[in-house]
């Protein structure tokens, strides 16, 4: 299984895809900190003034932070698309099916190997908020909260993606397809926001992002842990499923 | 002596479509099965089945003792497959590539170093092994796919078409490299060149359309003649029918006005009457050729007259 992990993350590298991907995230991600942190600095002086209001956290860390968030669903898909995909097209896979190894461990360990990428993405962004200590008091809970709230959903949309990549041979199409689900379920809060309240919102629940944002604020429920772990493990398992499918049919 | 592969019965439909029906393979330790027929005719299906790659719907494999359906781990350890396109990932070195195939099998530490080096030596891939695998030519390529099964040295190792598409010389070496691990490990190769079978093969197993029509040694498959027969030139020939009462002659048939093909039972040899006859009746013998029946003939003797797959088509 590790072995599986260590080969996807070294095969990652080994493309300029991967170093791209990291540069150009951060670059993206740096430009959306300094703005913030320019409109922060201007209203500084008015809302010193009122008490409780919002310090640096919540007004550089968290929109940062939900932009990395943005920012991951887009890049996200065109990191798992390779998983299964373009093994398929390589015809790479007998490889890993006629060694000894489940099919889960095979897609245990494409999956942790991917999530080790985005480990050392969030890791690098986490710089970011951590370099203003230097010059602010921050609140470091939340930023954990918020961190780890990051992870869980990338690691919710590499389960996606993951999957998806077992459906078609075509990793570009697998990209597509990760991309329109994950989208779906990013902006299906907004139909969920304008049914009637009271009703049961199932809408709302299936959102990632419903369940990302109260994580953003520092808020670490369990309810949104185990929808993320769910998520995760739902997904894995189809793969697995796929995986197998694909011996029998 | 051990059977190291035993697999009973094994069938697999595609829908309505029989892909392979009812085989069985055996292969015992130090063997080399020539797994051979026409294109088509099922032969990477069984061998994907074999190696686990696709589920049969029917029978049982085992693989040294383990199951191959029940205790997939155990008889995938036993097991190095090469499949019909190579698995290789391009962007690797090969020597990478090699370790990673070894990590899968679960060798480790010094046992991994060692297990890459011998087996880097062994396919002759030194020169290239820290080159992209992308970059090699296709017989390194092949070689590559070669090491890669036999790494943790399986006891089986299953080759599927390992010389198609490689010029005569890559060809040639690949079959030196595959008579090399016959030595130490137990070889199901599967072709349709027949020339490889008769050169490798201990065992040949032949199928057409999804069934095995023969299975039996090499030496058994040379018996299955049914007839042998001479080719002569002669400038004063007699008529046919003269010819046809010579002794032993089963049948003659004119290819030209002064050429004949005279056929016969292998045990019974008509070569010293004709030539008798031919000096005493002065037919003036130019040329006389023994005509091999070659195992091309036998194949396709065989995989055109078996009336049990004539069944399986309809």
């Amino acid at each position: 299984m590790w072995c599986v992990a260590r080969l996807e993350l070294s095969r990652l590298f080994l493309s300029p895809f991967a170093w791209v991907m990291l540069a150009l995230v951060q670059f993206l991600l740096a430009y959306l900190f300094l703005s913030h942190i320019e409109y922060f600095a201007q209203i500084q002086g008015q809302i010193s003034a009122i008490p409780g209001a919002p310090g640096v956290t919540e007004l550089v860390i968290a929109p940062l932070l939900n932009n990395a968030a943005l920012v991951m669903l887009l890049i996200a898909p065109f990191i798992t698309m390779r998983a299964f995909a373009d093994e398929h097209r390589n015809h790479s896979l007998p490889l890993l099916i006629s060694a000894p190894l489940s099919a889960s461990q095979i897609v245990l360990g494409k999956y942790l190997g991917y999530l080790s990428f985005f480990l050392l993405q969030l890791l690098l962004i986490a710089f970011m908020p951590l370099s203003l200590m230097t010059g602010a008091a921050i609140d470091l809970y939340q930023l954990g909260a918020a961190m780890f709230g990051l992870l869980f959903l990338v690691a919710s949309f590499v389960a996606a993606g993951t999957f998806i990549s077992s459906l078609t041979t075509q990793p570009i199409i697998a990209a597509v397809m990760t991309f329109c689900l994950l989208f779906l379920l990013w902006i299906i809060d907004f139909a969920a926001a304008s049914t009637l309240s009271g009703q049961i919102n199932w809408l709302g629940w299936i959102s990632l992002l419903g369940h990302f944002q109260p994580m953003l604020a520092g808020q670490v429920n369990s309810v949104d842990l185990s929808f993320f772990a769910l998520f995760c493990i739902v997904f894995l398992l189809m793969t697995v499923r796929r995986l197998d499918a694909a011996r029998l049919s | 002596m051990t059977i190291l592969l035993e697999a009973q019965n094994l069938s697999r439909f595609f829908g309505p479509n029989i892909a392979v029906q009812d085989i069985d393979i055996k292969v015992k330790r130090g063997e080399v099965l020539g797994f051979l027929g026409p294109n088509g005719a099922g032969k990477s299906t069984t061998m994907k089945m074999l190696s686990g790659n696709l589920a049969p719907d029917k029978g049982e494999i085992r693989i040294n003792g383990f199951d191959l359906l029940s205790q997939p781990k155990q008889a995938k350890a036993q097991l190095g497959y090469l499949p019909e396109t190579p698995p290789l990932y391009r962007e690797l070195t090969v020597r990478e590539y090699l370790q990673h195939c070894a990590r899968l099998n679960g060798l480790t530490g010094t046992s991994l170093k060692l297990a890459v080096a011998t087996v880097i030596e062994r396919c002759g891939l030194g020169d290239v092994s820290r080159r992209l695998i992308g970059q090699l030519s296709k017989g390194y390529q092949q070689r590559t796919g070669i090491a890669q099964a036999i790494v943790h040295t399986p006891a089986v190792v299953i080759l599927d078409e390992p010389t198609s598409g490689l010029d005569p010389q890559q060809i040639r070496q690949i079959r030196e490299l595959i008579r090399e691990i016959a030595n130490e490990h137990s070889v199901i190769l599967s072709t349709h060149i027949l020339p490889e079978v008769e050169m490798l093969c201990d065992r040949v197993q032949i199928i057409s359309k999804g069934q095995v029509v023969f299975a039996d040694s090499l030496s058994a498959l040379h018996q299955q003649r049914h007839h042998s027969s001479l080719r002569v030139i002669l400038s004063n020939p007699p008529s046919l029918n003269e010819l046809y009462t010579l002794d032993n002659v089963s049948s003659v048939e004119a290819l030209s006005s002064n050429q004949f093909r005279i056929i016969f039972h292998p045990e019974q040899d008509p070569t010293e009457s004709l030539l008798a006859n031919a000096v005493s009746q002065q037919w003036q013998m130019q040329e006389l050729v023994r005509e091999q029946d070659s195992l091309e003939d036998i194949f396709m003797q065989l995989i055109n007259t078996d009336p049990s797959t004539v069944g399986a088509n309809s």
